[in-house]
């Protein structure tokens, strides 16, 4: 089995409405200093067999055709290491 | 005049466009999301709703229903094809139509009775108007901002391809105010408001919207 990431962000030049709303709702949390919010998507796909160049490709072809618009959204695909599963899996150490 | 209306899982407005299409003096035709088959229609018209609950993106699963394959190579012949809101998402995400919808940029749900103006009246939707007929429909969206790049707009607007214009207040931050456009041919348009709600004086902000059907039940009378 093989796992891909694939993100999506609105482009840049495309208006990100949720990443204005959270941008909003930060300040009132408290935290100061931050100057831009974008919101995108992330797709875990997983496949059959092992990971290589053609199913590699065959997942930039999922994305373009129907993960992202390319109208309004970039994208990238990456094959999902295990380090990212382990900085997912890390718990929060400090409890104040 | 038979005009089939696509039904897709999470259409909402499919009754009320059908019923237009009658009002109008057409014959409507009921179409399924599931069938690669328009049952010999003479137009197709695409209705508001949340079909697959506007899952992914708005209109971006849709788009791969059975119906669509048929939709798309018909629109490419020449059949008339009318999208109205979810509609029209789906006409973008299917490339019949430049361009996307996306979220309000006041982030807000917007519902109200909205003043158009109808700047291209050459489309088979569009031809019972008057140029720069001045109207007004119901409009409902969540995502409704009309957004392309600068040549598509430029394009747009310098082929008169902007069907219909948001007057006073534009209610969904759509560029250039855009509140319906056609693709090259002028056969398939998208539309953001609903003119399959004003169509009678007891349920809606008038019968403006019956323009849109009227036009083509006047083609079969020819």
């Amino acid at each position: 089995m093989a796992r891909y990431v694939v993100d999506v962000m609105p482009k840049r030049e495309i208006l990100d409405p949720q990443g204005k709303a959270v941008l909003g709702a930060l300040p009132r949390l408290g935290y100061g200093g931050v100057v831009d919010v974008r919101q995108g998507k992330r797709f875990e796909v997983e496949v059959e067999g092992d990971a290589d160049d053609d199913r590699l490709a065959e997942v930039h072809r999922m994305a373009e055709t129907l993960l992202a618009n390319p109208v309004i959204e970039d994208f990238t695909v990456h094959e999902d290491g295990p380090s990212i599963e382990s900085v997912e899996t890390t718990q929060p150490r400090d409890d104040s | 005049m038979r005009i089939g209306v696509v039904t897709f899982p999470g259409s909402l407005d499919d009754a009320d466009a059908a019923r237009a299409v009658r009002l109008a003096g057409g014959e409507s035709v009921a179409l399924w999301h599931g069938d690669a088959d328009l049952l010999g229609v003479d137009a197709v018209v695409l209705p508001g709703g949340f079909s697959y609950g506007d899952y992914l993106r708005c209109g971006a699963i849709s788009r791969f229903a059975p119906v669509m394959t048929e939709v798309v190579a018909w629109a490419g012949r020449g059949m008339p094809v009318l999208g109205i809101c979810n509609g029209f998402q789906i006409l973008c995400e299917s490339h019949l139509l430049p361009g996307a919808l996306i979220r309000n940029d006041h982030r807000k749900f917007v519902c109200r009775d909205q003043r158009l103006r109808i700047e291209n009246n050459r489309t088979p939707w569009t031809w019972s108007y008057a140029e720069n007929a001045e109207v007004t429909i119901v409009l409902k969206n969540g995502e409704g901002g009309f957004v392309a790049d600068e040549p598509t707009l430029e394009r747009l607007e310098g082929d008169g391809r902007v069907v219909a214009r948001y007057l006073d207040d534009n209610p969904n931050g759509s560029l250039h105010d855009i509140a319906g456009i056609t693709n090259e041919q002028g056969n398939v348009v998208g539309l953001m408001p609903h003119p399959e709600h004003a169509v009678e004086g007891l349920t809606g902000a008038g019968t403006d919207g019956l323009g849109f059907f009227a036009g083509l039940a006047t083609l079969a009378a020819r």
